[in-house]
């Protein structure tokens, strides 16, 4: 009875008022990971970057969640923040040493790689606005964990096992790469 | 919700992550970088699953999401390797191949 229930609030998905809130949510999330990504890529402490990381990071989960991909958000935040960024800490930590802080990068190094960015920026934007003008989205129902798990062992069931392989080889190959002989 | 508000972002975080890339000289730093730009690859995939309503966007994610783990393993383990081997992550340092 409460799947119906909730069946029948679908509509609602797609009302006015929950626009705006999304709208409201997207804008907020959008702002924090460009002001934190902006941030990681140009403070000095290179701990304060990776703990701006974590902000982007969870931006994204958050946007994957707008989008209506729960499972994909709530991998985000246990494969990345979870394990990835203790990783990233784990490197920093073990050469420290060497170079507590990123400073002395080039004036043109910098201003060289800042117009690239704004390059690719510009095309990509160009592309996107041209192609996709005022494209709506289908789709505002989540989807649920079933539906990707059917997909994933029937239709991309030769990627997931080259995927498990590939796992396989990164995990041997670092242990080879870093180990201390 | 529009579709290009999500690949907008995901441009915008894409070209920071370049200008990291090309600008950082820490190793470890770069490699952030890299998984800046993975996750707005990530954004865009999962918008044009929403876009076509088709769970292959996600499915496409959570490769990703399993390559870019395995990617900082190896890639934290040359880092390791390069400082035990020259007392320094420097990217800018590392030129024996230049001409």
């Amino acid at each position: 009875m409460s799947t119906l229930a909730a069946l029948a609030d679908m509509d609602r998905l797609t009302s006015g008022e929950v626009l705006v809130a999304q709208n409201v949510a997207f804008a907020v999330m959008a702002i924090t990971m460009v002001v934190s990504a902006l941030r990681m890529v140009t403070t000095r402490n290179v701990v304060h970057a990776a703990l701006y990381l974590v902000v982007v990071l969870s931006g994204v989960a958050g946007i994957f969640i707008l989008l209506g991909a729960e499972f994909v958000g709530v991998t985000q935040v246990m494969v990345y923040i979870g394990a990835i960024v203790v990783l990233f800490l784990f490197g920093i930590m073990l050469t420290k040493g060497s170079f507590g802080d990123d400073d002395g990068v080039s004036g043109e190094r910098r201003l060289m790689a800042g117009l690239v960015g704004l390059l690719v920026f510009g095309v990509m934007t160009a592309a996107l606005v041209d192609s996709f003008a005022d494209a709506e989205l289908a789709r505002l129902a989540p989807s649920t964990t079933a539906e990707i798990a059917d997909s994933i062992f029937s239709a991309y069931i030769v990627p997931f096992e080259a995927v498990s392989v590939l796992l396989l080889a990164a995990l041997i190959g670092a242990i080879v790469v870093a180990r201390r002989d | 919700m529009l579709l290009n508000q999500f690949l907008i972002l995901s441009a915008v975080l894409f070209s920071i992550g370049v200008y990291g890339v090309l600008a950082r000289r820490n190793g470890v730093l770069v490699l952030m970088s890299i998984e800046l730009i993975l996750n707005a690859v990530n954004i865009n995939l999962v918008a044009f699953g929403a876009f076509r309503a088709s769970v292959g966007g996600e499915v496409f994610a959570l490769f990703v999401i399993a390559v870019a783990a395995a990617e900082v393993g190896v890639g934290l383990a040359m880092v390791l390797l390069l400082y035990r081997n020259r007392r320094s992550i420097d990217l800018t340092l590392i030129d024996q191949l230049r001409g």
